[in-house]
């Protein structure tokens, strides 16, 4: 069998089985259980002390949402003032400048809010000192973030009647101490020995053979990497993220590294089971994500394996599949495979270039992201899912006669609007970003030369893409897309923080406001939410919601694009 | 409100110890035992001088040398970048269309059937170091020429810089251009 396949399914087979172990141990960490790592509780203890934490401490939800959202806030001006004075800061050995203010705004935001979209490259537009104090570090507290949130849903949904939703605080470090921190340096280790390199000596300069001379960035990037993955950030430290030869050196780093994406979201789902001693439900949630995931996977392998038509209309040897903006090393399959993994998780990491992907490749891609709730971000993209239940569960109960009931708890009015309001937000964002860039790249043609790399649908594609990803917090692009400018910085800006805090205010509001409800044991008239039946209808339910409003739009990129091939 | 700043000011700095400092300290640490170049990205020497990093693709352009991938960015180790060009662009495809070309005048052998698809569309990167072994022997003849040397010598060379699939069985074989060049080059003199 072809080995480019067989390392696809090598990759699937790893996630899947290592899912299941993990993710048990996730459910450990947010119980409070026992586990293998608790020789580190003396180190937490220390950080709760320092920070003035009582880990005794429970919050409501609205007190858990006011603690994250204070937080972030903090990052936000942390961010903006070392981006904007990295110049003049320590650990510059190439002297790069400082950032200007719309390029620090947008990258600052786009750290924050777990998102990763890079409007700069990263061997110019950082230092080192800004690569660790501001891009490594939110990498990592801002996937803490997204999980502290998810434990603090998985705690309401558990409890019977409860007001407490646990400590976001104490949550926020166990993620980083006991989950994000001993797998980076894991996936750290293996770079390094790799040839990953991990130094601060600066820029190499050398003769090449032909005895011209080539300056190489290099520096801390087997530290940025690791959690760059597995976070589901996403932020190359390269400019070409881990398409670049330094940063993923062969096929086994790029097997790790595309593990590491997927690895966590994964393992949430199977953690939700435990937690909640509802292993069938998690299962369920499981299947129909995975799916989703696998019919992504089948499309990008077979359009990128067979190559470009229209290079295939040339008359050449297209043997090794669409390799434009791929690697040799890699091949067309791994980079068909990574696309989809990075994009059914909010990472945004990229092993090839998407913009020179197949047309029908790029839909999915789109289409991933559009939807969002396929694994998803590290804790959010469940918590994506979740909205989805409890329409589904609304619209289920209200098919069969029954009250629409999740886990003990009925779904009311309240409840139904939030969730609403939340689904439909992402096509609005989305929509109304690419309708006023659109709007103003036909009329004024201007624009539209300075902003696409590529004419016709494929330049609309490149405008409806950087919003979805911009909304669905992912951060990967049709690079094409010359984004460095004030119109791209704001808006995009605006679309990230939009739609990275309204959803996890509904979420945290909707599990906060079920968990206070009075626990209705289960009856012969529960709709039951733990069946194939039900998955399907969730299933149904996202695709209608999430796919249908997009299928216009993607009618005229991608799908008009693949019909003039 | 003022609690949770403060906390949030606090909670960053602690964060800042325990990662920005201690777990990349770790790292760097580990990198300086096990790496031969103290970190750096690792480096190819020819007769003791440095000649280039084995993972960095270089410009190769003489007829003695075997040649790499299009590059976008112009092997620019300094930056890094593909071309971004969608399938169907029009202007993309004349340029794909002048590489077939300039390709084939360089290797008047082959046919157009022959001509590798990756040899005429530029990488990821822009910085491949690696070709496919079938990229590596359209071009063993024009090497041979221009070497003086016979076709069979060029080709055990060839076949001794094939790097397999991981364990054999995932992904794709390739050749480092530049690890090929400095092996003909070593067998020179």
């Amino acid at each position: 069998m072809n080995t480019e396949i067989l390392g696809i399914i090598a990759q699937i087979v790893a996630l899947v089985v290592l899912s299941y172990p993990l993710g048990r141990y996730i459910a450990k960490v947010y119980k409070g259980e026992r586990t293998w790592l608790d020789f580190l509780s003396p180190v937490e203890s220390f950080i709760y002390r320092v920070c003035g934490i009582d880990p005794k401490e429970t919050m409501n939800w609205k007190k858990f949402l006011v603690s994250l959202l204070t937080l972030n806030l903090f990052w936000f001006f942390w961010g903006m003032i070392l981006l904007v004075s990295q110049g003049k800061l320590p650990l510059n050995p190439d002297g790069n400048p400082g950032q200007t203010p719309d390029l620090a705004f947008n990258t600052c935001i786009s750290f924050m809010v777990n998102c990763n979209l890079q409007h700069y490259s990263g061997e110019s537009g950082l230092t080192y000192f800004t690569q660790l104090f501001v891009i490594m570090l939110f990498q990592f507290v801002t996937a803490a973030t997204g999980m502290a949130a998810f434990a603090g849903m998985l705690k309401a949904m558990a409890a019977k009647t409860t007001q407490e939703i646990g400590n976001f605080w104490v949550y926020l470090v166990k993620s980083v101490t006991r989950v994000l921190l001993p797998l980076s340096l894991i996936v750290g280790f293996i770079l390094i020995l790799n040839g990953t390199p991990m130094g601060f000596d600066g820029k190499m300069t050398l003769n090449t053979l032909e005895g011209a001379e080539q300056t190489i960035s290099q520096g801390p990037t087997a530290a940025i990497v690791p959690i760059k993955q597995l976070g589901t950030n996403g932020g190359g430290y390269f400019g070409v993220n881990s398409s670049h030869p330094l940063e993923n050196p062969n096929y086994l780093t790029n097997m790790v590294e595309c593990w590491s994406i997927l690895i966590i979201p994964m393992a949430m789902i199977f953690s939700l089971g435990f937690y909640l001693k509802r292993k069938k439900l998690a299962y369920c949630i499981y299947g129909v994500m995975l799916f989703a995931f696998l019919l992504g996977v089948i499309n990008n392998t077979h359009f990128e394996m067979n190559g470009n038509p229209r290079i295939d209309d040339m008359g050449i040897a297209q043997n090794s599949g669409a390799m434009e903006g791929k690697e040799t090393r890699l091949g067309a399959g791994g980079t068909a495979l990574w696309s989809v993994v990075t994009t059914v998780t909010s990472n945004g990491s990229v092993n090839g270039m998407h913009d020179s992907t197949m047309p029908l490749s790029g839909m999915i891609e789109m289409l991933n992201m559009q939807i969002n709730c396929w694994f998803g971000g590290v804790g959010v993209g469940f918590m994506n899912y979740y909205i989805f239940i409890i329409i589904a569960v609304f619209i289920s109960g209200l098919m069969v006669g029954r009250t629409p009931e999740f886990l003990g708890k009925k779904v009311e009015a309240r409840e139904m609007k939030i969730a609403v309001i939340i689904a439909l937000l992402h096509p609005f964002v989305i929509l109304v970003g690419t309708a006023i860039a659109s709007y103003l790249a036909a009329h004024r043609p201007e624009l539209a030369d300075a902003w696409l790399n590529n004419p016709s649908f494929h330049g609309l594609s490149e405008m409806l893409y950087e919003y979805t990803s911009a909304a669905a917090n992912n951060g990967s692009g049709f690079e094409g897309l010359a984004d460095n400018t004030y119109f791209w910085n704001f808006t995009t800006g605006i679309v990230l923080i939009l739609s990275r805090y309204l959803p996890i205010i509904g979420q945290i509001a909707i599990v906060g406001l079920l968990a206070s409800k009075r626990y209705v044991p289960e009856s012969a008239g529960t709709l039951k939410t733990d069946t194939v039946t039900f998955s399907l209808m969730t299933f149904a339910v996202i695709f209608i919601v999430a796919a249908l409003s997009f299928f216009p739009a993607l009618t005229l990129g991608p799908i008009a694009e693949y019909l003039s091939l | 409100m003022k609690k949770n700043l403060l906390r949030s000011l606090k909670i960053t700095i602690v964060f800042c110890i325990f990662l920005s400092v201690t777990y990349i300290g770790v790292l760097r640490v580990f990198a300086m035992i096990v790496t031969p170049n103290n970190g750096n990205a690792q480096i190819v020497e020819l007769n003791g001088k440095i000649v280039g990093a084995a993972n960095v693709g270089q410009n190769f352009t003489q007829d003695i040398y075997f040649w790499g991938r299009p590059s976008a960015v112009d092997y620019n180790g300094s930056g890094s970048g593909g071309s971004n060009k969608g399938p169907t662009n029009p202007e993309y495809l004349e340029e794909v269309e002048a590489r077939i070309t300039a390709f084939l005048e360089k290797h008047p052998y082959l046919s157009r059937a022959e001509v590798p698809a990756e040899m005429v569309t530029a990488s990821g990167s822009g910085l491949d170091p690696h070709i496919s072994p079938e990229a590596a022997y359209v071009q063993m003849k024009r090497v041979a020429q221009a070497r003086g040397m016979s076709l069979e010598e060029i080709s055990v060379i060839v076949d001794k810089q094939i790097e397999k699939p991981l364990l054999g069985l995932f992904g794709t074989p390739k050749v480092n251009v530049l690890k090929l060049n400095v092996a003909l080059e070593e067998v020179k003199k």
